[in-house]
């Protein structure tokens, strides 16, 4: 392809490469033979051999030389990952759930040859019973507003025409032609869109900073340092969508004068390391990044950096410190990158999920974008839904959503007919919210008001069957792992509050160990170095406030109410249900338990060491736990 | 993987793997001068992980020397980042997730089924050094939760019962192996 060397050039390669996508766009106009068939490329229906869903459909088309009328293309990330491999068909917007290599051909001939939709692989809508055939019919679908995620599983990201096809690089393309890096800011400022990677600082704002700062150089750098366990949203954007990361990067540094920027990404994250790459060779390539873009003699390039698993990192000054080849610990703040970040110079950070926002913020402009969302909170946010909630998935939906609407509309309420107990938003620095917050409507603000935070947008929802004592320490565990050690609340607080918090879930927990966590935490909040240390305390501040009554069971009657505490159990044998199977008894790693063949078992309680073991072995529901 | 080319147990690794770190750290042209140069040390860390497996002191040396910085500055950043080690890994290597939606849905009980089968604790290597045991922090396949990945295969949903398939699988692909290699002898 040739190099797009202006903006009408550009809008040129739009009208030419739009029918590339006119079966999925506008699919009534085509003709009946034509279809698109999308297999969802994602890390977990790749994980489920999506890969080979792709092979088998494409070897259909082949051996029956169907080439030129059915397109067969992987696709980013549907977000319904719960009910993945996903396979879609175009234009007759059917979404297959669950397929695997084997129903390929039935799909193939049923409803491509035959015209005869295939139902059992529809999804089924759980209160009714009924089959759902078009996407936007599935209640997980219904509410949601796609703005971030707007062309995950509809382009396929390792072609870049098909990201010119729908509107791509136009933003950049209008900001090189027709505004100043002044008006840039000023329209970033209007949209109120603020970063999405947790803190929630104005993006506009954060540029127009580094922008009254001179200097030689300037940075930009993309955070892709996904690290908050149970958050995937940006590996997904940057799998499904990498080009609009590129667009919003590029833009930026427009805005701010930077020449160069760097995604730090995770190096847990190969499959979006690779779309990326591919993603960058693409855009060098037609000239829309790389020196003189689209010919208004602005430069800018990308360069890819791999983080090496440190959570740390991904707070921006650690995340710089890491970049130039250190140790990734954080330093005080100010002063902050947008004065002195990269090799001194600078640099803005911006999280991955703000930068797929900042196209369409051109595109549609900044009245449009501000138009969505609560007073104070702009836009859509994607959260990642997972847990013991029915429907996992990446949900995008207006600021000012209710939780209620998002664990129950769109996540199909609790797994196994479970009960609601809280949900966990923020990550490991973020709290737990129980049910009496369900109507509220999240934003910034709101999360922050009742003791937890937006964070990245991780939101793991949990069941009565989950020890909320047993939770913090989760975190707990977490965070000290984590620590990156320059400072001694983080160092050495989390590790008390971890130990702490194991003698409570152990059955040595005392009262006065309970005012010691509180202390201890509200120490470490004011004291810690960075973001990472002064809200680590969270997640066992929030269960104190919300779910107290759990610790003290804990403490006073050496009881977890969940039954999850392990040191807290009994385990025992139901006579009626005990067969004499030996099972139990043989996987028993201490010789706890005791019986003749035929004959009912019975459990040393002074030698178990409450593994669990027999539990899991038991076929017969014969051992319980209380 | 552990390169296979190199005597991990006398130390002595192969000139073929230096020489492909080195074509590798050639093609970076680090000037000695240039106060950024350690920009890219991160990445020559995971090419040299990739080549021999493990970071193991004579490599480290050679890197510090190859970016002109000391030793120290090599070795800081090793022992900082999770992703590095300085130990060879197994054959196998089995890593549990125990990110949080992996948590909530039963991993740690899926990690003790593989500690007690394999008997070594997550960190270890088996004796034999056929097998290593890990925990991680989110794949990001919340979907699939949870989720254990061997080598670099994803296995989703697994539930402690499925222990023992998975390695199962891999014990009879590590013995057909051992045989082979036997025969060769």
């Amino acid at each position: 392809m040739p190099k797009i060397r202006s903006y009408a050039q550009l809008l040129d390669a739009y009208e030419q490469f739009r029918p590339l996508l006119s079966i999925r766009l506008n699919g009534q106009d085509v003709p009946t033979s034509e279809r698109a068939i999308l297999v969802c490329g994602g890390t977990g229906c790749h994980a489920s051999e999506s890969q080979q869903i792709v092979a088998n459909f494409k070897q259909m088309v082949e051996d029956r030389g169907l080439g030129d009328t059915i397109h067969v293309s992987m696709s980013g990330c549907f977000g319904f990952c719960e009910k993945g491999p996903i396979v879609k068909i175009y234009p007759d917007d059917v979404f297959y759930v669950e397929v695997t290599p084997d129903d390929v051909d039935e799909i193939f001939e049923s409803h491509i040859m035959d015209d005869r939709p295939v139902e059992r692989l529809m999804y089924q809508d759980p209160a009714h019973k009924q089959r759902v055939a078009a996407q936007h019919d599935i209640p997980f679908y219904k509410p949601q507003q796609r703005i971030a995620l707007r062309h995950s599983g509809l382009i396929n990201p390792e072609d870049i025409r098909e990201y010119i096809a729908v509107e791509g690089y136009q933003g950049l393309g209008k900001v090189l032609a027709e505004m100043t890096p002044e008006m840039v800011i000023d329209e970033m400022k209007r949209s109120g869109l603020r970063g999405r990677g947790g803190a929630g600082f104005s993006t506009g704002q954060k540029w127009s900073f580094a922008r009254g700062y001179e200097s030689d150089e300037k940075f930009v750098i993309c955070n892709a340092d996904e690290g908050d366990p149970g958050a995937f949203m940006d590996r997904s954007i940057m799998e499904g969508d990498s080009h609009t990361v590129i667009e919003g990067m590029a833009i930026a540094g427009y805005a701010i004068g930077a020449h160069q920027g760097y995604v730090y990404i995770r190096a847990e994250y190969p499959l979006a390391v690779e779309r990326l790459k591919i993603a960058l060779e693409q855009a060098r390539e037609l000239g829309l990044i790389g020196k003189n873009i689209m010919g208004s003699g602005f430069d800018f390039d990308i360069d890819i950096r791999l983080g090496a698993g440190a959570f740390v990192c991904g707070e921006e000054t650690a995340l710089i410190h890491s970049l130039q080849g250190e140790r990734g610990e954080p330093s005080t703040k100010p002063p902050f990158p947008a004065q002195s970040g990269l090799w001194g110079k600078p640099t803005i950070v911006n999280n991955v999920e703000s930068l797929a926002n900042v196209p369409v913020i051109f595109t549609r402009g900044a009245e449009w974008y501000s138009a969505i969302g609560t007073e104070k909170s702009k836009g859509t946010k994607v959260f990642a839904l997972a847990g013991q909630v029915n429907n996992v998935g990446l949900v995008e939906v207006p600021m000012g959503t209710t939780l209620r609407e998002i664990i129950y509309e769109i996540g199909g309420g609790i797994k196994d007919g479970g009960e609601y107990k809280a949900v966990q938003t923020g990550g490991p620095s973020g709290g737990c919210i129980p049910v009496q917050f369900l109507d509220t409507p999240i934003d910034y603000e709101s999360l922050t008001a009742i003791g937890s935070m937006m964070g990245s947008g991780g939101m793991i929802v949990v069941s009565d069957q989950t020890c909320m004592v047993n939770f913090a320490k989760y975190y707990l565990e977490f965070t000290v792992d984590e620590s990156c050690g320059r400072c001694l609340p983080c160092r050495v607080g989390t590790k008390r509050l971890h130990e702490i918090l194991t003698d409570i879930t152990e059955g040595r927990g005392t009262e006065k160990d309970l005012e010691e966590l509180r202390e201890l935490s509200e120490t470490i909040c004011d004291t810690a170095l960075c973001g990472l240390g002064q809200s680590a305390p969270n997640p066992v501040l929030s269960t104190m406030k919300y779910f107290w009554d759990e610790y003290v069971a804990h403490v006073k009657e050496h009881r977890c109410p969940a039954g999850q505490c392990q040191k807290l159990l009994q385990y025992s044998v139901v006579d009626e249900k005990c067969i004499g199977c030996t099972a139990c008894a043989r996987v028993c790693p201490v010789g706890a338990i005791t019986g003749a063949v035929k004959q009912v078992h019975t459990i040393d309680q002074s030698v178990c060491i409450k593994c669990g073991a027999c539990m899991t072995k038991c076929k017969f529901k014969a051992i319980i736990n209380n | 993987m552990t390169c296979p080319n190199c005597d991990h147990s006398g130390k002595t690794l192969a000139p073929e793997c230096y020489a492909e770190l080195d074509a590798y750290i050639d093609a970076l042209h680090i000037a000695p001068n240039n106060p950024r140069r350690k920009e890219t040390l991160i990445q020559t860390l995971h090419k040299a992980q990739g080549i021999f497996g493990y970071l193991p002191e004579e490599v480290q040396r050679h890197i510090a020397q190859r970016y002109s910085i000391p030793h120290a500055d090599v070795s800081g950043v090793i022992s900082f980042y999770n992703y590095f080690t300085t130990t060879p890994k197994g054959g196998v290597q089995i890593s549990v997730c125990l990110g949080t939606a992996c948590y909530v849905n039963g991993a740690e009980k899926v990690l003790q089924e593989f500690e007690r089968t394999l008997n070594i604790k997550a960190g270890e290597v088996s004796e034999d050094g056929s097998f290593s045991l890990e925990c991680l922090r989110c794949v990001g396949a919340c979907g699939l939760a949870p989720v254990v990945t061997v080598n670099d295969r994803v296995y989703g949903k697994v539930q402690p019962g499925k222990v023992k398939d998975i390695l199962e699988q891999y014990l009879v692909e590590a013995s057909i192996t051992k045989e082979a290699d036997h025969a060769k002898d």
